[in-house]
Parts: C-alpha cells; sequence; structure tokens
C-alpha cells in the first residue's frame, strides 16, 4: 500500500521544522514505550541510521544512542551509515516487527545499503521490541486518543492486508 | 511428529509458541551458536523468561551451542551448557564432540540432540555419538534423500529430525568451508555465513548487486526476486556461461512429502530461520501446523503463500527428492 500522491504532496509545504517536531515526540513516545528499545545495538547505538519512504518525498535520520531524529527532504544526498529504503507502510509495518524484512528484500520492496551488521541490529532490535504504534501513538491525540485508536488500526490492518500478496504457481521450483 | 520452531528473539519466541510449536531452538547472544547476528539472540535472563513461558504453555525449549569450540576458550561453550542446563532447556543441540563429551559426563541425565552442524550422516556416524554421548535425537542434513533417510533410520538408535521448510543449506553442514574463504569467518566457529560485517549491497542502474568480501555474489535485474549475499547462491561467470554453480537463491519445502518422512521413522520437523523476524516466525508456524492437521490435499495450497516469505521467492524439495543423479 503506497501513500497516494495527493496526501503525500502537502508535506512539499510544510515547514521542516514542524514535521521535525511531530516526529521527535512521537520518536521521544515510543522510546518512552519502550526503554530497552535499542539495548540489542551495542555498539551500533551512535551510528546514523537513515529511512527513506519511497512514497514521501521525506527522509528520516535516527541516532538511537543519542535519541535523535532529523527530518529531510528528498531527493538529498543523505549522509548515514545505513539507509533503508521501502514504501512508508512498510517501514512502520517494520517498525513494529508485523514485517518481515527478509521477505521484503526478497520481493524487491526493500532495499538496504550502508554498513550491513548496523541494520541487522537495528532489525533485530525493533523486532524484538514489540512497539505498537496504535497502542504508543494514540495516547498524543489526547482527548481525540479513541478515535486515533481506531484510525492507526484501520490503516494499519488494510496496510498489512495488502503486503500479504501470494507469490503464485510460477515460485515453484524442482 | 513434532514441530520444532525457530527464536531469534524473545519476541518471535513467544510468537513460536503461541502459533502451536511442540519445541522452540534458539540460542544465546555470543559465538556459542550458529546465528551469531547482531542483535539477535538470547541474554540468560531472556532466555529463562522463555523456558517459563513455554513450560506454561506446554512447549518444549532447545538450546543449541552448535558452533565448535576454540582451544583455550572452552569456558565460552561449558558455561553456556551449564547456563541451559541450569535454566531448565529440555534439550542441548549440540556439533562439537568435545562439547558434547562435557554435557554427557557433566549432566548425564540432559537431553542431548546432535545438531545438522554436527555432519552425522550416516549410520555408524550417528550411532557412534548415541553410544559415546548418549545422544538421543540427530537433526540430518539437507544433502539426503528421503529414502537415504528411510534406510538410516532403520539402522540407527536414537530419534530422527529433519529440515522441512526454510533456508536450504546445500553443503555439508559444519564443514563448509565457502564463507571462511571469502571472509575469514564460517558458520562452524564464530556462528555466522556471509557475516553482515562483509556483506555489501549496492545499486548498479536498475540492478541490485550483492557483495561478500571482494566477491560479487550476485546481480539480481530490477523485477527479480533477490536472494542472500551466500557463496553457495551466488550467480557467477564461469567459463563461457553465467549462472548458478551450486544452487539457486531459493528456500526448502517438503512438506508435501510428509507421509513419507513419518513413513521413513522421522520423529521431528524442523523449520529454519533464527535469523528471521517475529512475523515470519508466526506465519510460517501457524501454517505448518495448519498443513500438518490438514489431509494431504489441501496442504499445497496452504504453504502456497509461504512462498512470498521464501528466499528468490521460491521453494525446493532440494535433495530430498532428487531426480537427477
Amino acid at each position: 500500500m503506497l501513500i497516494p500522491p495527493i496526501l503525500s504532496a502537502p508535506l512539499h509545504m510544510i515547514p521542516i521544522p514542524l514535521i521535525e517536531r511531530i516526529c521527535r515526540l512521537m520518536f521521544g513516545r515510543i522510546a518512552k514505550a519502550h526503554p530497552g528499545l535499542f539495548e540489542r545495538l551495542d555498539e551500533h547505538r551512535e551510528k546514523r541510521f537513515a529511512f527513506l519512504p519511497t512514497d514521501l518525498p521525506l527522509a528520516f535520520v535516527v541516532v538511537p544512542g543519542k535519541q535523535e531524529i532529523s527530518v529531510l527532504r528528498q531527493p538529498v544526498d543523505i549522509v548515514a551509515d545505513a539507509v533503508t529504503e521501502a514504501p512508508l507502510f512498510l517501514l512502520l509495518g517494520l517498525m513494529e516487527g508485523r514485517c518481515d524484512a527478509d521477505a521484503l528484500f526478497f520481493s524487491r520492496d526493500l532495499s538496504v545499503t550502508g554498513d550491513m551488521e548496523a541494520m541487522l541490529a537495528m532489525r533485530n532490535a525493533l523486532d524484538a521490541s514489540n512497539i505498537d504504534l496504535q497502542k504508543d501513538l494514540a495516547k498524543l491525540a489526547g482527548p481525540f486518543a479513541p478515535i486515533a485508536r481506531r484510525v492507526i488500526g484501520e490503516v494499519r490492518d488494510r496496510a498489512l492486508k495488502d503486503q500479504m500478496k501470494p507469490a503464485g504457481e510460477a515460485a515453484a521450483w524442482n | 511428529m513434532e514441530l520444532i520452531c525457530p527464536a531469534g528473539t524473545p519476541a518471535a519466541f513467544h510468537e513460536a509458541v503461541d502459533a502451536g510449536a511442540d519445541a522452540v531452538y534458539c540460542g544465546f547472544r555470543d559465538e556459542t551458536n550458529a546465528r551469531n547476528f547482531p542483535g539477535l539472540n538470547f541474554s540468560r535472563e531472556e532466555l529463562r523468561e522463555s523456558i517459563a513461558y513455554a513450560k506454561r504453555k506446554g512447549t518444549q525449549t532447545f538450546v543449541a551451542l552448535n558452533t565448535f569450540m576454540r582451544a583455550g576458550s572452552e569456558e565460552i561453550w561449558y558455561k553456556g551448557a551449564a547456563d541451559a542446563v541450569a535454566l531448565g532447556a529440555d534439550a542441548l543441540i549440540l556439533a562439537d564432540f568435545g562439547l558434547m563429551a562435557h554435557v554427557a559426563e557433566k549432566y548425564p541425565q540432559q537431553r542431548l540432540h546432535v545438531s545438522v552442524q554436527a555432519s552425522a550422516s550416516n549410520p555408524d556416524a550417528i550411532n557412534f555419538l548415541v553410544d559415546a554421548f548418549n545422544a538421543q535425537r540427530v537433526v540430518l542434513p539437507r544433502t539426503l534423500t528421503i529414502a537415504d533417510i528411510a534406510r538410516i533410520g532403520k539402522n540407527i538408535r536414537c530419534e530422527m529430525e529433519v529440515f522441512v521448510f526454510g533456508g536450504l543449506c546445500v553443503m555439508a553442514e559444519g564443514r563448509c568451508s565457502l564463507s571462511s574463504y571469502a571472509t575469514g569467518k564460517s558458520p562452524n566457529m564464530n556462528g555466522v555465513c556471509s557475516p553482515a560485517s562483509h556483506v555489501r549491497y549496492r545499486k548498479d542502474g536498475g540492478e541490485l548487486v550483492s557483495e561478500l568480501g571482494e566477491f560479487t555474489i550476485n546481480r539480481f535485474p530490477a523485477g527479480e526476486a533477490a536472494g542472500y549475499p551466500t557463496l553457495c547462491k551466488g550467480r557467477f561467470d564461469i567459463a563461457d556461461s553465467n549462472g548458478y554453480a551450486f544452487e539457486d537463491p531459493v528456500s526448502l519445502d517438503v512438506m508435501g512429502e510428509l507421509e513419507a518422512l513419518k513413513a521413513a521413522g522421522v520423529k521431528a520437523l524442523k523449520i529454519e530461520g533464527r535469523q528471521r523476524g517475529k512475523a515470519y516466525v508466526a506465519e510460517v508456524v501457524s501454517t505448518m501446523k495448519a498443513a500438518l492437521n490438514s489431509p494431504p490435499e489441501r496442504r499445497a495450497p496452504l504453504l502456497a503463500r509461504l512462498r512470498s516469505m521464501s528466499e528468490g521467492q521460491k521453494t525446493t524439495s532440494g535433495a530430498y527428492e532428487k531426480r537427477w543423479r
């Protein structure tokens, strides 16, 4: 499931500092809900991890050890140790461990470049963390939390349904 | 037949148990097991909690200590065995004969399984391990036909476990030196096949290029399903041709041969994939459990959905159904 251009287009106009502020709020909320989130990163904690949603005009660079997140406008020459590219909903699915990174790599929906040790450690840290964006982020909506929870849940269910596509009969070999 | 399922993290462990695994196998976060990848595996405390969870649900836990001990550093493996026993592991999966001897002597009541990494693939080798170390189960390599497995089963004095789904290693496991040749590290000694420290992916036009050390493993054109950067599944220029020298990027699936495996005397079916995410574990284990509980004619449609999660998005019965000899 891709973000339709009609929804991603306004992101060209919204000031980066505003987007960055929202992202930091969400990052802080997730880090608070999962204090051991990056424990598995070991020596990779201070590295720069870039996440590039292929259906958004934005890029996100995270330094887990400093709990830092910065937002850049794409296209941009990213300075990072490891770079992951995939549609936004797949990146979010990976964050929650609801998608399998290897399967997305095999299907070419996800691409990774740079430091593969750091990338693997990040993948495993996220997979082990039990992040639940519906639960973790809905609270940010204050009195509208129940509505936010329902909307996040519905969008997520739809995105995950789209992701599990059969490979077809031609995939049998031997 | 028992379903033996992989877990690389406590979260995946819970998924495997909840999806109906009869046993879950896992390892410590160090070089004592053959999936020693960054950020993967269990601390002692995580294993304690996971074993307790499994026991509450009636699921067994097998702990893999299936690398070969380094001379002078045996204590790392001995400590792993001592901790796994103390934490209540139902079985230890071992490859090194020295470690088997140590466990058999120190913990005679502990159930001992022979890892596929031990390369025990004929009755003489297996019965030696049964007699010498009281091994109660052997995990057979993925290089045998079902007829081979049946012949072995008739002549050994322990249970047989075979891989039925997941990564397909086509080499003599525990003896393969391809990764060592390319990187200096191996699954046998360091717990890593194609270590991430030596893997590089890059884009070249529309192609995805995978490299291991100084070797180009593959160039996947746009739209072609990708595979792991392992030498045994690399596409190489050989003389005047370009192709796969050993095996294609493909995963194992012999669930279509369940009846034959049962008739061959197989006691347990193993799913490969401790390095995979919890989503994979949940999907594969629940699908395999459903397939095991279904009549043969209903298994294929159930299992077809798993191909999209497989290496190269393809599956094969590999050597189990060898047709080319």
